[in-house]
């Protein structure tokens, strides 16, 4: 399929959704209208919303917030999470007494710990914060692990013969390995945070694209709701752009998938 | 063979590998053990080419890995010119089986890692890189990463990359493996020019009779394991400096041939009925 063909029928796909959309919440089809705007709005709606608040310019506080609580959540929990997961690799011993602790933990719905950390951290960033951390450091934290386990013995054994000390197999050959995967998690990675931050707005906040879904769902404001959904696809799209464009030149060593060589 | 009493050690005429009555055995996950090489004796004396043929399994990169000083023999002794091996062998470059170039390095990067790791700055190591890459006719795809060359090209990084550090001894394990018969033959002939420059002292595996007689001056045969031995040891005395293809026109060559596959032919049967039955 050509690009063009393919953008095109992508557009159609958007086009006739909200087509859909906006005549099911408008006419009625035999004497009922299948969707009451009361609980889906319409197309119209959504989208004078979106405009009101761009052209107020009070959206742009909101996503601020929401854009520094991501990055803040993922910085932080990839350092961590490629710190321990280090650690932890090359600590076998460690990584065994830890273990159940670590299951145990990674096994709990982040959700829980979201009053927890407004109690310790307040209705600002920071516990939004919190919860992006505990969701990326796994995902890191994982990877991590798993490409410093799985360096093949092969290369390991080969920068051992060229004379590397364990500080330059370190450098040399560990840390590209486990890069390599914790890049390759990058879009998982990148996409919790922001899960992170949004569900800690929405659960108890002052600003940001959860806090403002949050208000409109209480005053039964259903455009906004959905307003608010769109400029989050919006911004999450993006931000996949984004992170696409940073991992094709990290990994330019790595085969493209389906180039045939493994 | 030198006697090896502490007073001999160290002097100038020792072989650059000696293995001496070397056992292998392997733990295996599900108990027990194996017992992979018996009594294995070999020597390469320093400038000299030994090939080693055998059936498949039967422990020729496991050799490799003790003179590499990757494996520990569980009884015998391993002499890296005349001093016993403890760690890894430092003076040895090692040509491994399997892929083993730096997946996240360019090929240029690849080469020019040992230089750089002994410390020699990149400004001066990566020009020496380029140099070698030439040489062994990869000048164009210093760029490229190792899943963007060819195995044939690969294995021809991974020489320039041993061959950069000017080893002592150089361990090569099938390193034409999986190239085609004319690739082989150029990838032959380039070795035996780079070799001839400086007589290194080569260990060189290969499944391939052809190949070992028309490279090098001793030819050693195992048998199949487990508990495989070294069980023929022929000289090759066919004239330097040699070209492979005209080397094999050569009636000598293929006396020599008959002779050594007759032996062998026995110990490939043999390899096989034991892989079978032990599925
Ligand atoms: N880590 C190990 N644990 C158990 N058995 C092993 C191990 N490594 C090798 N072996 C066994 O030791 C024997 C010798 O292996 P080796 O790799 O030296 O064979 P090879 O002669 O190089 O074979 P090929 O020509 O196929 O490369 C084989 O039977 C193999 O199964
Ligand atoms: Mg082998």
């Amino acid at each position: 399929m050509s690009r063009v063909t393919l953008l095109t029928l992508q557009v159609l796909v958007a086009v006739i959704s909200i087509a859909l959309w906006y005549v099911l919440t408008t006419y009625p089809i035999f004497g009922k209208v299948l969707l009451p705007p009361f609980f889906f709005s319409n197309p119209v709606d959504v989208a004078k919303q979106v405009i009101a608040w761009f052209v107020s310019g009070v959206i742009w506080k909101h996503l601020w917030v929401t854009l520094s609580e991501s990055i803040l959540a993922f910085v932080l929990g990839s350092v961590g999470g490629v710190l321990v997961g280090f650690w932890f690799a090359r600590q076998p011993r460690t990584a065994a007494v830890f273990d159940p602790y670590v299951k145990m933990v990674n096994a709990l719905p982040r959700v829980v710990l979201a009053p927890i950390f407004t109690l310790w951290f307040g209705l600002g960033i920071w516990s939004k914060v919190a919860l992006g951390i505990t969701l990326v450091f796994f995902i890191v934290f994982f990877n991590v692990y798993q490409g410093v386990k799985e360096v093949s013995p092969t290369v390991l054994a080969n920068a051992r013969m060229l004379g590397m000390n364990e500080r330059q197999l370190m450098r040399h050959v560990y840390w590209p390995s486990a890069l390599s995967w914790m890049f390759s998690s990058l879009h998982t990675s990148v996409g919790f945070a922001v899960v992170g931050a949004v569900v800690g707005e929405y659960l108890g906040a002052a600003a940001g694209l959860g806090y403002l879904i949050q208000q409109a769902e209480g005053v039964f404001d259903v455009a906004g709701v959905f307003a608010g959904m769109f400029v989050l696809a919006a911004f999450v799209v993006i931000i996949d752009l984004l992170v696409s464009m940073v991992e094709k030149r990290l990994l330019v060593w790595r085969p493209a998938v389906g180039e045939g060589r493994p | 063979m030198a006697d090896s009493g502490p007073a001999t050690a160290q002097n100038n005429s020792a072989a650059a590998v000696a293995l001496r009555e070397v056992d292998v055995a392997f733990r295996l996950a599900q108990g027990g053990t194996y017992r992979a090489v018996e009594r294995a004796t070999l020597t390469v004396a320093d400038g000299e080419f030994v090939a080693i043929v055998g059936p498949t399994g039967c422990g020729k990169s496991t050799l490799l890995n003790i003179a590499a000083g990757l494996l520990t023999p569980f009884a015998g002794q391993a002499d890296i010119f005349g001093a016993p091996l403890s760690g890894l062998n430092r003076q040895a470059g090692y040509l491994f089986q399997a892929d083993s170039l730096f997946p996240w390095k360019t090929a240029l990067e690849n080469v020019a890692i040992g230089p750089e790791t002994a410390g020699v700055p990149a400004s001066e190591a990566r020009p020496r890189a380029l140099e070698w890459l030439k040489r062994v006719g990869l000048g164009a795809f210093a760029d490229r990463y190792p899943h963007m060359l060819s195995g044939g090209q690969r294995k021809r990084v991974g020489l320039a990359q041993v061959l950069i550090r000017d080893p002592k001894i150089l361990l090569m394990d099938e390193p034409f493996g999986p190239l085609d018969a004319q690739t082989r033959q150029i990838m032959g002939n380039l070795l035996l020019d780079l070799w001839s420059a400086d007589r290194k002292a080569v260990l060189f595996v290969t499944h391939d009779l052809e190949e070992a007689i028309a490279l090098s001056d001793r030819v050693v045969i195992m048998s199949a394991g487990p508990s495989a031995r070294i069980i023929g040891d022929w000289r090759v005395t066919l004239p330097r400096p040699r070209d492979i293809s005209e080397v094999k026109l050569d009636p000598a060559f293929h006396e020599l041939h008959r002779d050594i596959w007759h032996r062998l032919k026995a110990e490939v049967v043999k390899g096989y009925a034991q892989a079978e039955g032990a599925q």
